[in-house]
């Protein structure tokens, strides 16, 4: 069946069984490698995607239920040659050791990021609750979202020069 | 022309005649010539012994590769694991090879290409291929140097290598793809190189951004699990009930009448589907699991009675430690602690792919930690020749030790063999990763311990009762695959063996002067629940048991447990780790409020690589039970430096997954059945409870030897959360987790 999809803001078409979880499509029909299988069961919050500017797991969402909505992935968020400023605080903070749970985490963060630019650490903490990562690097990722605030903040606001003769 | 053209494995050159191998045939027709007989010589001197894993691969080519065209490649038997080694190994190469190290190729472990380095394992990659590299590139420049002495007609001290070429002070270059000619980095390497000097470091000591992280937050494909081929398949296997389950009954016409399914693969007791969508697989699976009938055995030992059945599964005792005389004089202190069955974890389960290729050769991409082990038990499980398996490793989820990683290829590998020409790719459940992957062995330790009338520790027995701790590849018994399919191989028998680095007995001899001490390993050779390496092996419980007897004998003693640390520990390296994180840490002053503790551990990982000393507060809630740690501070000493932050990132890491073993780990099981198969029946940290700070101290020692970090961390910081919590609730911990119940309950008698 032919279910039309809006990922990263461009249109596809996929012909799959309706009840497929939306992970399967992402990373096996349009080859997005961003959100990851990691438990299928809800729990580990690696498959996190944006949906409508809330965080999901995209391993429980049959895709059916997501025509006409838009899917934000971490591809989405930036490229590798043009990082954006979650990426950016990423890589700034070194916030990854496997890096398998981090897309994941960085979903979890935007969605919280596009509500509240400047999330206490308490609300850091409550937004990535469902989010898993094994390596330790939990200190990291508080301090890369953190950061990704900031950096979100300082590219809202009018630079210094602006304005000025020059 | 440049060392091999592309297309050529670097092997079948080494294999080809060069000039060394020349020079040896030529010496053996001598020795062949019939007249005069002569005196029988004196045997060849052995090889004189080569830095690392040089000593293995001698050849300087097989380290490192320059081409005609300037470019420069290196390589390296060990494995990108999470850990950042990729990162470090590249400075030590542009460092010594005065390269940019976004100017290097860096191809990782990968049976047709790179040097056979064993597994990536046990904190030795800097140690062995930090080491082999370093030394190679540094004799690689000195030829290229060398070579440019001749041409230019100058003296080598003349000369000075940078940004890949040679400059001689009058202005004429050469760069090192000019340099290099025919078979010149062909050649062994030297026991001796002359290293840069620490002063002169423009890459290493310095913390070079991670390579691989811009790809992984950016949804690059950077694992096994993004490997997409053309016309790949998917598989799921369908794994026994039970580890001892044996298949009794089957109807996979209502799996195979199902969209999109290729292929049901059945051999005795293995068991897959083949589709060729992913979610296809996936309800397959679950539709032949539920059409298959297994006859199980009640195999499992009783896991409320652990002590019990470790001390009954007893076969052979070694000895690990021995001095002076044991008493019992004086105060005594005496101690039974027991540690579970952990699993590795992985975040995202283990994956594999695997192409049975027309020519009869098998590709398989895995996440394994030794390649070439793996090829070995791959081989051996298809009856095919070694040098037919190709085995190539892509990074995987974090492994911390020998995970699903092998047995997933393996079970790509089986079913590539069965369906040829097409690619086919594993993904494992999670509930498959946590029933099957092979845990970290439970333990049992028990201490027997007296102070003198000074207070000095005079007098340690100390027993551990635990299987081994690696059950590797090697032979195709380790594999799931093979045991599960109908001519089954057998896992290799496990033997107690005592070395330096130890296994189960890791870390089991304290290094602190204690004049009359014995240490015994109590080995069990059966494993009722599968068993191998994690992260630290014994040395995670041992320093748990150790660091918390010190404690306790420290409290005896009436002493604080720094200060009674420091009065038994010779090693300068040792006490300055624990006199660095003492101090970062303020324990001297620290204010501990109520419900509140602080506690201090240490140890030298394998009692030979890298130092750490921890201090940790951490806050209990009696009523509840729950534990966090707030603040942790520790000190690590790992030799020379080559990535400053690579170390703090995997300390940071050890220790907050030490906090979540130690706190909240442990595998559940009935005696057919392992239960704990899921994050909800396997709790492990959260962001919740994640300490406020976690503050790592790099103790810097430029010229001495790399000293492996990676594993570092794991007892110290077990021990630290153990002597936190008797701080605070005045109750020792002596059964790992500590969880909820038996907080409250210590709490409670307290």
């Amino acid at each position: 069946m032919a279910i039309l999809l809006t990922v990263n803001g461009s249109p596809h078409e996929v012909d799959i069984d309706p009840a497929t979880p939306l992970l399967y499509v992402l990373r096996d029909e349009l080859a997005l490698n961003g959100a990851k299988y990691g438990c299928g069961l809800g729990q580990c919050g690696s498959c996190t995607v944006v949906v409508d500017g809330e965080a999901v797991l995209s391993c429980m969402v049959p895709v059916m239920l997501l025509e006409g909505r838009e899917i934000t992935t971490v591809e989405g968020l930036g490229t590798i040659d043009k990082p954006g400023p979650l990426q950016q605080a990423f890589i700034e903070v070194q916030a990854a050791q496997c890096g398998y749970c981090v897309p994941g985490m960085m979903m979890s963060a935007h969605a919280l990021l596009r509500r509240n630019a400047r999330p206490s650490d308490a609300e850091i903490r409550e937004a990535l609750a469902t989010n898993l990562c094994r390596c330790g690097t939990h200190m990291r990722i508080l301090a890369a979202i953190r950061r990704a605030g900031e950096l979100m903040q300082a590219a809202s606001l009018p630079r210094p020069d602006e304005g000025r003769a020059g | 022309m440049g060392i091999l053209q592309h297309g050529i494995t670097r092997r079948s050159v080494i294999a080809g005649t060069g000039g060394l191998v020349v020079s040896f045939s030529l010496g053996r027709a001598f020795a062949q010539a019939p007249a005069p007989p002569t005196p029988p010589a004196t045997p060849p001197a052995p090889p004189a012994s080569l830095p690392g894993s040089l000593d293995d691969d001698r050849f300087l080519d097989s380290w490192i590769r320059i081409d005609p065209d300037n470019s420069v490649t290196v390589f390296t038997g060990k494995a990108e694991l999470g850990q950042g080694i990729r990162t470090a190994l590249l400075q030590v190469a542009a460092e010594e090879l005065e390269v940019d190290p976004g100017e290097i190729e860096f191809v990782t472990a990968d049976t047709g290409r790179t040097p056979n380095e064993g597994f990536t394992a046990g904190s030795q990659s800097m140690q062995n291929s930090g080491t082999a590299i370093r030394n190679a590139a540094a004799q690689v420049r000195a030829l290229l140097i060398a070579e440019a002495a001749k041409r230019f007609g100058i003296a080598a001290a003349e000369l000075k290598a940078e940004n890949k070429s040679v400059l001689a002070k009058d202005g004429r270059s050469a760069s090192y793809g000019e340099l290099v000619s025919g078979q010149m980095l062909h050649v062994e390497a030297q026991p001796q190189s002359a290293l840069k000097q620490p002063g002169t470091f423009r890459v290493m000591g310095k913390p070079l951004p991670r390579v691989d992280i811009p790809a992984k937050v950016t949804g690059r494909p950077a694992y096994v699990h993004d490997l997409r081929l053309d016309g790949m398949l998917h598989a799921r296997v369908v794994r026994p009930p039970s580890p001892a389950a044996t298949l009794m009954e089957l109807d996979q016409g209502a799996a195979e009448a199902m969209p999109g399914i290729v292929s049901v693969v059945r051999d005795g007791n293995f068991l897959a589907v083949v589709a060729e969508k992913e979610f296809q697989a996936v309800n397959a699976m679950r539709t032949l699991a539920a059409a298959a009938r297994w006859q199980e055995k009640e195999t499992l030992p009783d896991q409320t009675d652990l002590p019990s059945t470790l001390q009954g599964l007893e076969r052979e005792v070694g000895t690990v430690a021995e001095a002076g005389t044991l008493s019992s004089n004086g105060k005594v202190f005496e101690a039974t602690y027991t540690r579970p069955y952990q699993i590795h974890g992985s975040i995202g389960p283990s994956c594999a792919v695997a192409q049975m290729k027309a020519d009869g050769t098998l590709d398989v991409w895995s996440h394994t930690q030794g390649v070439f082990p793996d090829r070995e038990a791959i081989a051996e499980m298809l009856a095919m020749p070694e040098e037919k398996v190709h085995v190539i490793h892509m990074e995987g989820s974090g492994c911390y030790g020998h995970n699903g990683a092998d047995d997933a290829a393996g079970d790509a590998a089986l079913i590539a063999s069965k369906i040829p020409g097409k690619p086919v790719r594993v993904q494992w459940m999670r509930e498959q990763e946590h029933s099957w992957e092979p845990y970290g062995p439970a333990m049992l330790m028990k201490v027997s311990a007296t102070l003198d009338d000074q207070g000095r520790i005079a007098s340690w027995a100390y027993d551990l009762w635990s299987n081994t701790h690696s059950t590797r590849p090697g032979g195709a018994g380790a594999l799931l695959a093979a045991r599960h399919k109908a001519q089954a191989f057998q896992p290799e028998p496990a033997e107690l063996r005592i070395s330096p680095s130890g296994n189960g007995d890791r870390n089991a001899n304290p290094l602190y002067t204690i004049p009359n001490k014995r240490v015994l390993w109590h080995f069990l050779p059966d494993m009722p629940l599968r068993v191998s390496a994690l992260r630290a092996l014994g040395g995670y419980a041992n320093v748990f048991a150790i660091e918390s007897t010190i404690d306790e004998l420290a409290l005896m003693a009436e002493a604080d447990p720094v200060e009674f640390r420091l009065s038994h520990m010779e090693d300068p390296r040792a006490r300055a780790v624990i006199e660095l994180a003492a101090e970062r840490f303020g324990w001297d002053k620290a204010k501990i409020a109520r419900n509140r503790g602080r506690g201090f551990a240490f140890a030298r990982y394998k009692n030979l690589a890298a130092y750490l000393a921890v201090a940790m507060e951490a806050e209990v809630e009696p009523e509840t039970g729950r534990v966090r740690v707030v603040r942790v501070v520790s000190a690590i000493d790992s030799g020379e430096i080559v990535n400053p932050d690579g170390i703090r990132n995997q300390t940071e890491g050890g220790i907050l997954q030490s906090i979540s073993w130690t706190l909240y780990e442990a595998v559940a099981f009935d005696r057919t059945r392992i239960t704990s198969t899921d994050w909800s029946s396997y709790p492990i940290l959260r962001f919740a409870s994640v300490p406020d700070s976690v503050e790592v101290n790099i103790i810097e020692r430029p010229g001495e030897p790399f000293l492996g970090t990676g594993e570092a961390a794991q007892g110290p910081a077990a021990a630290a959360v153990a002597n936190a919590i008797r701080n605070a609730i005045g109750k020792r911990l002596y059964d790992l987790p500590f969880t909820r119940d038996r907080i409250r309950n210590a709490a409670g008698r307290a």
